[in-house]
């Protein structure tokens, strides 16, 4: 009851905060000083809005695919023999730091929204890469064996079977992408791509608290909205696939 | 009929199962009884081609199993296992419909089949047909794994252990009415079981196997009266044979007439449980309705004879 | 004489991959030539950059290698020796093509790694964790092998093998200031860890303790995660300055709103949920089983929880550790941004002068650092869980 009180206030702060940004002047204004702009509007808050989901949304799509596609991949017997290699690159990847790979990728790719959407399409593609496989390799054993004994083919038994039941788990996984994804994609500003990121930089270069804490906040409610969605979404799949009983 | 001739299944170089030949006639309960590692699953999972044979072949009717795409074969054979393994995301009625539905049938038709056979093993489509397996029992599971199974109306029905996870009390009664439906529908069954109470109980012919050999293939009396080898002998048990036998006749066999006191029994007991209740109750006679009586005295030469 | 194709089940699957990466790598250019830092150079091959028949021969050798590694079911071992070989044959090829290329007492000209040093890097490496992955070694080698890989990577780098490359004399040039980046990234990294724990540790065990405290807690920390890195740290300036400023006795404790102490300040708290909520886990997990028994002895709820609590709950709370130390190695390059310190200031100054040797110099030590974090500790939390289980059957 809480939790949805709070979910529909943070809704509505931030439907307020892209379409009337003007109205939050005077609660930002104590921030600033020697009459500095309390609210950023070189560039829409809508505009860089939409502009930081696209980027978040085409990488995450992009790397949910492959990642999904892998997964499959290397749990079928024509690619068992990546399974070791996998699993080590899965555990060794998450290890690198996301600014570090953005970094790396403006050398491969140059300044804007190139590095960035490699870089989060990279770092997107472990934790969904990591779900699936351990989803699909913890099916229930004889869910399989009956799928095969009443002669469902490969394809018959990856689409009907394995897949739906392993949707839960997958979708942990793409929660999870999303949300740092959203988050790194702010320091993407920093290689000139358009996000929400130039807001709170534009705050850094011009030390003015105002746009910092209006970019972290948009940012922070998207964080948890996108979070709380995908949640409902998992225990939706999951009720789905008949693996929680109604209590 | 199925006939599986000199079927092997080697694994690297080891014979999990070796040179087993058998026929199972139309309408007939075969069980394959075994300890673990015996290779009665191999066998079972060869007939449908979950495993492939190294040697051999089966034959299902004229036709050989392995001229048929494995998948094709499969749908036509139904296959129930231990944990039922029913699709979670699936209600009831989308579990039984897979294999109708794999084979094309008219929706009308699937869903006639469904009600059909959920009426058959006592489960009501009204309330049952669209839930998930999680909301039911156990044994409503299990018996919508055989449903299922039955589902296509297949020749042939395969079971591997499909009482394995239910607890005792309710698997004598799923052993009566998978009995009692297989007679109805006529479908040639093979089962595999490690419980020789089981196999005894359901088996027209039992197939007793030990690393991987076929050792006896015969009617429950037969192995119970003459088993083959000393294995055979130590699975059925020697001290409880003569009353595994006893299981097998009713009262009405040795029925007399007389007189006893007390509540009359069904001429349908089994000699088992006539004797277990004459030794409980300290009676030398029990009556049977219908008239007669039947005496310990009888019961005991009866289970005397047996273990010569 | 002729040569019989091995059949395609000959063949292994990770070896096709590794092979192909690889021989892209030999095909891309090897290096970069630039006449100054700044600018795009010119990709050079491995035959050219090398001296007479030395390109030859190491492209020879490395294209062995890769086509040994094709052969399925060889001895892993064998494959680990020839993957390693093949690691230092790339770096060799890359520190004489470095010596070769830079002409004498040029000192504006570079040298840099490009596509193909890297994939040929790359192909060797994972051919490397392959091999490894499937040795499954325990975890004594494991660390043996980490050991030696830090070892053989800074024995190279001591060697003076790879000094004429860019990154190389990026970081000459820098020598100091380098060294000085690398103290205040392992103090950001290492300090926030520490006064995470000092607070976090007993805030996971009161709300342990105290079961009302804990929905607002974690609820509280979950959401200072969602605030974007970038935010908190901007947001660290003005709120420790203004504290600096105001409360008297803060800035003589070190307080301030500029230089490491705001990015110190923004990565505890985001190491503070992983230290309460492991801390809050590894005590629940306890069996309540332990607990009665240790009460039943006579000892002192204090007692118990020190003596028998925390050391069962003390695996879940390494991983906490493992978390935070990697997390914050990361995260600690964004101090850069904010004039922290750290490999941060090499990263963004690179990005600002789109040099990218230097993003390179801070970038690649980052990542190296958080990988042998990640591993080292990684070996420290299963050796510790498998003496729990050893001793609790």
């Amino acid at each position: 009851m809480i939790a949805k009180l709070f979910l529909t206030l943070a809704a509505a702060l931030l439907a307020a905060l892209l379409f009337t940004p003007e109205s939050f002047t005077e609660v930002f204004r104590p921030l600033t000083h020697n009459n500095a702009p309390p609210i950023y509007l070189q560039t829409s808050l809508l505009r860089l809005t939409l502009s930081h989901l696209a980027l978040v949304g085409i990488a995450v799509t992009a790397s949910t695919l492959v990642a999904v596609a892998g997964g499959v991949l290397v749990t079928r017997p024509a690619g068992r023999e990546f399974l070791p290699l996998a699993r080590t690159i899965t555990s060794v990847g998450q290890t690198f730091p996301p600014v570090a790979v953005l970094a790396l990728a403006v050398p491969a790719m140059g300044f804007g929204a190139g590095p960035t959407l490699v870089a989060l399409f990279l770092y997107g593609l472990l934790p969904v890469f990591e779900n699936t496989l351990t989803a699909l390799s913890t099916l229930p054993p004889s869910v399989l064996e009956a799928a095969r004994g009443m002669g469902l083919t490969r394809r018959q038994r990856l689409w009907q079977v394995e897949l739906p039941l392993a949707l839960p788990v997958i979708l942990a996984g793409v929660r999870l992408t999303a949300v740092i994804s959203l988050a790194t994609a702010t320091i993407g500003s920093t290689v000139a791509a358009k996000t929400l990121g130039e807001v709170i930089i534009a705050g850094l270069l011009s030390a003015n608290p105002a746009f910092v804490v209006q970019g972290g906040l948009i940012t922070g409610l998207l964080a948890i909205l996108i979070y709380e969605a995908f949640q409902r979404l998992e225990s939706w799949s999951a009720h789905r696939a008949g693996l929680i009983r109604p209590q | 009929m199925i006939r599986l001739d000199h079927l092997s299944k080697l694994y690297s170089g080891r014979a999990v199962v070796e040179d087993v030949s058998l026929t199972v006639e139309t309408g007939q309960i075969a069980a394959l009884v075994g300890t673990s590692g015996s290779g009665k699953t191999t066998l079972l999972r060869m007939i449908n081609r979950l495993v492939e044979p190294t040697k051999g072949r089966v034959w299902i009717g004229d036709t050989d199993a392995a001229k048929i795409e494995p998948h094709l074969l499969r749908r036509r054979i139904g296959y129930a296992i231990q944990g039922h393994g029913l699709f979670p995301h699936r209600t009831v009625g989308e579990n039984i419909a897979i294999v109708p539905r794999l084979l094309g049938w008219r929706e009308a038709e699937i869903s006639a089949r469904i009600d059909e056979l959920m009426q058959l093993f006592d489960l009501d489509p009204a309330v049952y047909r669209d839930r998930l397996p999680h909301a039911l029992s156990g044994g409503q599971q299990q018996r919508v794994g055989v449903a299922r199974a039955l589902a296509a109306r297949p020749e042939l029905l395969l079971m591997d252990e499909p009482f394995g996870a239910l607890d005792p009390v309710i698997r004598a009664k799923a052993q009566d009415d998978l009995r009692a439906i297989q007679r109805q529908l006529g479908t040639t069954l093979v089962i595999v079981t490690h419980d020789m109470e089981e196999a005894i109980q359901l088996g027209d012919r039992i197939a007793v196997m030990d690393k991987g050999r076929l050792l006896q293939f015969a009617p429950p009396s037969e192995i119970l009266t003459a088993p083959a080898t000393p294995f055979v002998e130590a699975l059925v048990g020697a001290a409880e044979r003569p009353f595994r036998l006893l299981s097998l006749s009713t009262v009405d066999a040795l029925r007399e007439p007389g007189e006893a006191p007390g509540t009359p029994i069904n001429p349908d007991t089994s000699l088992r449980e006539a004797l277990a209740l004459c030794l409980w109750e300290g009676r030398a006679a029990l009556p049977v309705s219908g008239g007669g009586i039947v005496t310990l005295a009888a019961l005991q030469a009866r289970a005397e004879g047996a273990s010569r | 004489m002729r040569f019989a194709l091995p059949p395609l089940s000959a063949l292994s699957p990770t070896g096709l991959l590794f092979a192909a990466t690889g021989a892209i790598g030999l095909w891309l250019p090897l290096v970069q030539f630039k006449p100054n830092r700044i600018v795009a150079g010119q990709g050079v091959d491995l035959i050219a950059a090398l001296p007479g028949p030395a390109g030859w021969a190491v492209a020879l050798g490395m294209a062995a290698i890769l086509a040994l590694g094709l052969a399925a079911g060889r001895g892993l071992g064998l494959r680990l020796g020839l993957a390693v070989l093949g690691l230092g044959l790339s770096l060799f090829a890359l520190g004489l093509a470095a010596r070769g290329l830079m002409p004498e007492g040029n000192r504006m000209a570079r040298v840099s790694p490009a596509a193909g040093f890297w994939l040929q890097f790359l192909a060797f490496a994972l051919m490397a964790t392959d091999a490894l992955a499937r040795l499954r070694p325990g975890i004594r080698t494991r660390a043996a092998i980490l050991a030696g890989a830090v070892a053989a990577g800074t024995g190279v780098l001591a060697s003076g093998w790879l000094d004429r490359t860019s990154v190389m004399i990026e970081y000459a040039a820098r020598a100091e200031m380098f060294s000085r980046s690398l103290w205040q990234h392992l103090l950001l990294a290492f300090g926030s860890l520490g006064l995470a724990f000092i607070v976090g540790l007993p805030l996971g065990i009161a709300i342990f303790m105290a079961r009302p405290l804990r929905k607002p807690v974690l609820t509280l920390l979950n959401m200072l995660q969602t605030i974007p890195s970038l935010a908190l740290f901007g947001i660290m300036i003005p709120i420790f300055g203004w504290v600096a400023a105001h409360v008297p006795g803060a800035a003589d404790l070190g307080v301030a709103g500029i230089g490491p102490f705001p990015a110190l300040m923004a990565l505890f708290l985001y190491a503070l949920l992983p230290v309460v909520s492991n801390t809050w886990v590894g005590l629940s997990s306890v069996s309540p089983a332990v607990r009665d028994a240790a009460l039943g002895i006579g000892m002192t709820p204090a007692q118990v929880l020190r003596q028998v609590e925390l050391p069962l709950a003390l695996p879940v709370v390494l991983a906490a550790v493992r978390i935070v130390l990697v997390q914050n190695i990361g995260l600690a390059v964004i101090a850069g941004l904010i004039g922290g310190g750290g490999f941060g200031s090499f990263v963004f100054q690179g990005l600002n002068q789109t040099a990218m040797d230097l993003i390179l110099l801070g970038a690649l030590p980052t990542i190296f650092l958080a990988l042998v974090a990640g591993i080292g500790l990684d070996l420290v939390i299963e050796t510790l869980s498998r003496q729990k289980h050893r001793s609790t059957p």
